[in-house]
């Protein structure tokens, strides 16, 4: 009877070796497919207008993105409740795009220049107006690709 | 003498040390992929240019107000008939296409249309022209400029199914542009063409005040 009594009760630890291999294969997953938030944002988060036939933007070092929207609300007394036009990580008027533009060409070599693409994180609530204004002004420095950026879904969101 | 047994490192806050780097990474990234209606903008003409004169049935006109309502050639229309306007206008091939490097262009061949005297002459000569106010609201307006896109599309799909033959024959053009086009100039061809088909020309007209 002894041979039975002789044995451990209770469960033994559970092995947790290969815990690191795991985390660390969930860390280099999200490290391979997301990308780092490159800017914040000053103006409340633009909600993009919903469109299906949307391109995917290939090339990302070669895309300076513009936003569009309303100021944060406890800003609204600062900044006023029109569109405002954030470029990186300030609040700029429109007469700013040229030289924000031109400061994102020169990281690139002349050749990329052409293929360089502005893409447009505007609110569904902006008015065309401020658009219209950003496009003359894209237009007056030769930088013709824009994109504007939308979610894929159904178009009734956008008018509501 | 008895050897010192090698101590075992512990590695029992490797989990930790991990995990503390993958919540940095969850919270500093993103995984929005960026996706959006691409266009390209008309070169800012010369000073000295003049407009050529373009003849109003080659010109499908839509006004959007400050109310996002929706005029088309001066009725009222609501925005889910929007495409099937842009289809019969584009397809409708009334007359003969412009001149491509010298070469007279003759009747579509390939348009479905009413050939109706009223409306476009042919695909390359119809210029959809949206004018919208400074106050309309962006969401109705990428939601016309969207509808406008689809309608393309839906031409150039049913152009690369019915009109191209050879190893891409009998795919849509939404399908062909899936494909891999760098270093394939066939394929690249292929594109040109069903492009060149249906060309999207549609302009934004200075917005009314």
């Amino acid at each position: 009877m002894s041979k039975f009594s002789k044995k451990k009760k209770g469960l033994p630890a559970v092995n947790t070796a290969a815990l690191p291999d795991i985390v660390f294969m969930l860390l280099f997953f999200f490290m391979v497919t997301t990308t780092m938030r490159e800017t914040d944002l000053k103006i409340a988060p633009p909600k993009l207008p919903n469109a299906s036939e949307v391109k995917k933007l290939e090339h990302k070092s070669l895309v300076s993105t513009i936003y569009v929207g309303k100021a944060k609300s406890q800003d609204l007394s600062k900044y006023g409740s029109g569109d405002k036009i954030q470029l990186n990580d300030k609040i700029a008027s429109v007469k700013d795009i040229a030289s924000f533009i031109y400061s994102e060409q020169e990281k690139h070599n002349p050749e990329e220049i052409p293929y360089m693409t502005t893409s447009l994180k505007a609110d569904v609530k902006c008015n065309v107006g401020t658009i219209h204004d950003i496009r003359t002004e894209l237009r007056e420095i030769n930088a013709l690709k824009i994109s504007y950026s939308t979610r894929k879904g159904s178009l009734e969101a956008n008018t509501q | 003498m008895a050897r010192r047994e090698n101590a075992e490192i512990n590695a029992g806050s490797m989990a930790d040390i991990a995990f503390l780097l993958l919540i940095f990474f969850l919270v500093t990234t993103t995984m929005d992929v960026d996706s959006g209606i691409s266009r390209k903008l008309s070169e800012k003409p010369p000073i000295d240019y003049e407009p050529p004169v373009i003849k109003m049935k080659n010109i499908l006109e839509i006004n959007i107000n400050r109310n996002d309502a929706l005029l088309v050639e001066d009725k009222e229309m609501s925005i889910e008939d929007i495409k099937q306007t842009a289809l019969d206008f584009l397809d409708n091939g009334g007359g003969i296409g412009k001149t491509v490097d010298g070469v007279p262009g003759g009747p579509c061949t390939y348009c479905n249309g009413k050939k109706s005297e009223d409306s476009s002459d042919h695909p390359n000569k119809a210029i959809i022209s949206v004018q919208s106010d400074r106050g309309t609201s962006y969401g109705m307006y990428i939601s016309v400029q969207n509808e406008l896109l689809s309608a393309y599309t839906e031409l150039r799909n049913r152009y690369a199914r019915t009109q191209i033959s050879g190893k891409y024959a009998g795919r849509s053009y939404e399908d062909l542009l899936l494909l891999d086009a760098k270093d394939n100039d066939e394929l690249k061809a292929v594109i040109r063409e069903i492009k060149d088909a249906y060309p999207q020309i549609i302009s934004d007209a200075e917005p009314t005040k």
